[in-house]
C-alpha cells in the first residue's frame, strides 16, 4: 500500500489573510522523515532530470531519510546555492515533482502523489541555515587576481555571484534599486519568501566576499565599457524581466489601475501595506479585480486581499483569467492557497475595457465572455472571445498581471549587445555569452520570463564559462 | 548621498522652496540637461524623482530644488546639511535634445523654475537665442531670477498677485512674443495647467514645444508603469520614454487625474506627521 503524503504545516486562511506572514511553515522533522520515506529510489531516478540545476534529489532524499542532514544541505548546495529560496518558491509540480516516478503519464503537472521534493528541500535548507553549515570553499589562488562585475541582484545575479565567489573570484554586483534581491524581494510577497529568509541568502554571498552595490544603474552611471576600463575581467548580465505588459484596451489609464509590478513593488519592496508607518501608499478597492493567470496575479490577488482585511473592508477580490484552471501557468499551491483564502477565481473571460468616474478612477470593467479553441504556439487551448457575450463587473481597482517584458535600460544604450525581437539577450547556449566578448547573461533576460531556478541554472552555466574564460587568462 | 549644502530659495507664507546640494560624484559625472534622480529621504520613505538642476563635476555633486508641498518634500525640507539621503540613483530619464534651433523661448512656472534653467543653460551654451519667461503666485516665490537672467538674451517676468514684473500668466507674454515673432521652440514646465495651456497657445502658432512631465513614480526604471502616460494616444512611460514629451500630444486631463491618485493618503500622512 502506498504512504500517505504528508502536507506541509500551514497558517489558517482565516488568520494569514489577514497579515503578510509566511504561509507555509514548512515540515517539521517527523514530517520531513515520513514523507522522504515514500521516495522509493528510483533506480533511475527521473526527478533528477526535472531539476533545471540538476540537483541529486534522490541522494539528498536518502541522506534526510538517514537523518544526515548535514550530507543531504551539502548534496543540494553542490548544484543549488538557494536551497531556503528555491524550496519555497520553485514550481516543483512542472519541474521535479512532475518528473517523479508517482506522477501519472501525460499528466499537465506533478500528481498529489508525487514525493514533495521542494518541501523536502526547503526543510534542509533550512537546517542548514539554522546550523550556519558553511560550504567547503575551493578558491582558486589563480582567479583571485579577477574580479567579475555582475548587474542586477536578482536570482541569477545571486546565484552566478555564488559560484563565481567560491572559485576565489571578487566578485562586485551593482543594482539599481535600494535593496538586493530583484524579483524576490520586490515582485514576491512577504507571505511567500519571508525578508530574512532573502536576507540570510544575501548574507551568505556577502560573508564569501562578494560586494553589493545599490542605486547603481549599469548604462546611467557606468557604461559597460567602463566596466572592463575600472579592471572587471568579465560582466555578467542579470537584468531580469521587468517591463509590464498591458491589455491595450480602453481606460487602462484610470487610477486604481495598477500593473502587478507596480502593485507589488509597492506592497513588497516600499512595505506599503505598512503605510502610514512606511511612507509609500498604495490604494485598495472594495471591489478588486487581477487580471491573469500566473504566479504574480495569485501574489497580487493575495496582497490585495490582505490588504482589503487590513483595511477594514469585506474581502471581494476577483481573478479574471481568459482560459480554465488548467492551463493556469501559477503554481498549483498558490492556486490553492489563493482559494482557500476566498480569491473568486472567473474563467474564460477576456476584459475588454475599463470606465471611470469623473475623477478618472475606475468603476467598472467591460468583458466578454470565452471558449476554448485550438491549441496556440504555447500548447495551450486559445481563448476564442464569443460575440455578443459582453458584461460588466463592478471593479474600482484592477491589477494587471499577464506577463513581463525585457528590462531595456542597459541594452538600449548597448547596441553591441545583439537581442532578438522580444529585446531579449542572444547568447551563445553552451556558455551564456552574449554577442560582446566577455559579457555573459543569465535568467529573464536570456529567453523571457521563466522561474527562479531556471534563471539560477542560467546563471551557473555562465558562471562555469567564465571561469573557464578567466582560468586561460 | 551626503547634503552637502542647504538653501531656502523661497519662504513665503508656508510655501518653501529648497536647493540641496548632494554629494555624488558618479551622477554629476554623467547626468545632462533633463534628466533626474529618485531619491528615498530616509529608509521608510517613499522614492521621488527630481530634476537635476546642476551638476558640479569637480566637485562631485549635484542640486536639487524642491517645493515642500507632500509628505516627502516636507520630510525632506527638514533635512540639514551633513546628514544623507537614505538612498540617490540617478542620472535617469533621456537628456534634453541639445543643438542649435534658432529662437528658443523657456516657460518656466513655480518650482519647475528650477528644472528649465539646466536646459537653458545648455540651449545658450550651443548658440540659441533664449528667450526665458518665468512666472510665480508672487514674488518672495520668484526663484532662480538672477541665473536665468544670466543665461537668457530676454527675460519676462510674470506673478499672479502683479508683486513683480507683469500681473497675469506666463502664457500671455507666450502668445505676445508668438505673435510678434518667429521662434523655433518652446520648452516650458511647471504647473500642469500652466503646461496644457501654454500648450494650447503654441498649437495655434504650430511651434513645437517640449515640457517635461511630474508623473508619479516608484522605480523610475521601467518596471512598474505607475507613470504611464498617453502621449499621441499611446502609452508612454515618463520615467524611460520621457521626462520630456510633446506638449501638443499629452493627455493633459489623464496626467493631471492619475496625479491626484494618492491626495487622500498625502493628507493623511502629512496630517500624522505633523508636516504642514
Amino acid at each position: 500500500m502506498k504512504k500517505e503524503m504528508i502536507k506541509s504545516k500551514e497558517l489558517s486562511a482565516s488568520v494569514r489573510s489577514g497579515n503578510f506572514e509566511e504561509v507555509v511553515q514548512g515540515y517539521t522533522e517527523e514530517a520531513a522523515l515520513k514523507e522522504a520515506s515514500r521516495c522509493i529510489q528510483c533506480k533511475n531516478p527521473a526527478c533528477i532530470s526535472g531539476c533545471p540545476v540538476g540537483i541529486d534529489i534522490k541522494k539528498f532524499i536518502y541522506q534526510l531519510g538517514q537523518k544526515d542532514y548535514k550530507s543531504a544541505y551539502f548534496t543540494i548546495r553542490e548544484k543549488n546555492d538557494f536551497p531556503s529560496i528555491c524550496g519555497r518558491v520553485c514550481p516543483a509540480e512542472y519541474q521535479c515533482r512532475k518528473a517523479c516516478v508517482f506522477t501519472k503519464k501525460d499528466s499537465p503537472f506533478a500528481s498529489e502523489q508525487a514525493i514533495n521534493i521542494h518541501f523536502l528541500e526547503r526543510f534542509i535548507g533550512d537546517y542548514g541555515m539554522k546550523n550556519n553549515l558553511e560550504i567547503p570553499v575551493k578558491k582558486d589562488a589563480g582567479l583571485s587576481k579577477h574580479k567579475v562585475a555582475v548587474v542586477g541582484s536578482g536570482p541569477a545575479g545571486l546565484a552566478c555571484a555564488g559560484e563565481l565567489a567560491r572559485a576565489g573570484i571578487k566578485v562586485m554586483i551593482f543594482e539599481s534599486l535600494h535593496k538586493t534581491g530583484g524579483v524576490l524581494r520586490y515582485g514576491i510577497p512577504p507571505f511567500r519568501m519571508p525578508r530574512d529568509i532573502l536576507d540570510f541568502e544575501i548574507n551568505y554571498l556577502k560573508n564569501l566576499g562578494v560586494e553589493f552595490i545599490p542605486n547603481f544603474i549599469v548604462g546611467r552611471v557606468k557604461t559597460l565599457q567602463d566596466l572592463f576600463s575600472d579592471g572587471y575581467s568579465c560582466i555578467f548580465l542579470g537584468l531580469g524581466a521587468g517591463v509590464p505588459s498591458f491589455l491595450g484596451i480602453e481606460g487602462e489609464n484610470l487610477c486604481n489601475v495598477y500593473s502587478a509590478n507596480e502593485f507589488l513593488t509597492r506592497v513588497n519592496l516600499m512595505s506599503a501595506y505598512k503605510f502610514p508607518e512606511f511612507h509609500t501608499p498604495v490604494n485598495i478597492g472594495k471591489s478588486v479585480i487581477v487580471i491573469g493567470g500566473g504566479n504574480t496575479a495569485m501574489d497580487a490577488a493575495r496582497a490585495a486581499l490582505r490588504l482589503q482585511k487590513i483595511s477594514g473592508i469585506t474581502p471581494d477580490t476577483k481573478i479574471l483569467y481568459r482560459r480554465t484552471e488548467v492551463e493556469m501557468p501559477a503554481r498549483r499551491l498558490e492556486i490553492e492557497h489563493a482559494k482557500e483564502e476566498g480569491i473568486d477565481f472567473n474563467f474564460l473571460i477576456q476584459p475588454t475595457g475599463f470606465k471611470g468616474d469623473q475623477d478618472g478612477f475606475v468603476k467598472k470593467i467591460a468583458c466578454l465572455k470565452c471558449e476554448l479553441g485550438e491549441p496556440d504556439s504555447s500548447g495551450r487551448r486559445r481563448p476564442v472571445p464569443i460575440k455578443g457575450s459582453d458584461f460588466e463587473i463592478e471593479c474600482d481597482l484592477a491589477i494587471i498581471a499577464i506577463g513581463l517584458k525585457a528590462n531595456q535600460i542597459l541594452t538600449s544604450v548597448t547596441p553591441e549587445i545583439k537581442t532578438d525581437k522580444y529585446s531579449d539577450v542572444i547568447v551563445d547556449p553552451g556558455t551564456m555569452e552574449t554577442s560582446i566578448k566577455g559579457v555573459f547573461a543569465g535568467g529573464d533576460i536570456v529567453g523571457g520570463e521563466g522561474t527562479v531556478i531556471e534563471a539560477m541554472g542560467m546563471a551557473k552555466k555562465a558562471a562555469r564559462a567564465i571561469i573557464e574564460h578567466l582560468s586561460k587568462n | 548621498m551626503k547634503i552637502l549644502k542647504k538653501e531656502i530659495l523661497a519662504d513665503h507664507e508656508g510655501t518653501r522652496l529648497v536647493r540641496m546640494e548632494l554629494h555624488s560624484p558618479l551622477i554629476a559625472k554623467k547626468a545632462s540637461a533633463g534628466q533626474f534622480v529618485v531619491l528615498m529621504a530616509d529608509e521608510k520613505g517613499e522614492r521621488i524623482p527630481l530634476t537635476i538642476v546642476e551638476a558640479d563635476r569637480e566637485k562631485g555633486s549635484i542640486a536639487i530644488i524642491f517645493q515642500e508641498v507632500g509628505h516627502t518634500t516636507k520630510l525632506l525640507g527638514k533635512m540639514e546639511a551633513g546628514k544623507s539621503l537614505y538612498s540617490l540613483t540617478g542620472p535617469l530619464g533621456h537628456a534634453t535634445e541639445i543643438r542649435k534651433f534658432g529662437k528658443v523661448i523657456l516657460v518656466g512656472g513655480g518650482v519647475g523654475i528650477a528644472e528649465i534653467y539646466p536646459v537653458a543653460r545648455a540651449l545658450k551654451a550651443s548658440g540659441n537665442r533664449v528667450v526665458t519667461i518665468l512666472g510665480a503666485r508672487t514674488k518672495a516665490l520668484l526663484i532662480l531670477e538672477k541665473e536665468l537672467k544670466e543665461t537668457s538674451d530676454e527675460i519676462y517676468i510674470t506673478t499672479d498677485d502683479g508683486s513683480y514684473g507683469l500681473k497675469g500668466f506666463t502664457t500671455s507674454v507666450l502668445e505676445g512674443l508668438l505673435s510678434k515673432g518667429n521662434y523655433d521652440l518652446v520648452y516650458s514646465v511647471g504647473p500642469i495647467p500652466m503646461m496644457k495651456n501654454s500648450s494650447s497657445v503654441t498649437r495655434r502658432f504650430n511651434v513645437r514645444t517640449l515640457v517635461s512631465l511630474n508623473a508619479l513614480m516608484v522605480d523610475a526604471t521601467g518596471m512598474c508603469g505607475c507613470c504611464r502616460v498617453a502621449v499621441g494616444g499611446k502609452v508612454k512611460f515618463s520615467c524611460v520614454d520621457g521626462p520630456e514629451f510633446d506638449a501638443h500630444q499629452v493627455d493633459w486631463e489623464e496626467l493631471d487625474k492619475r496625479n491626484r491618485v494618492y491626495t487622500d493618503k498625502e493628507k493623511h500622512i502629512c496630517k500624522l506627521n505633523n508636516l504642514k
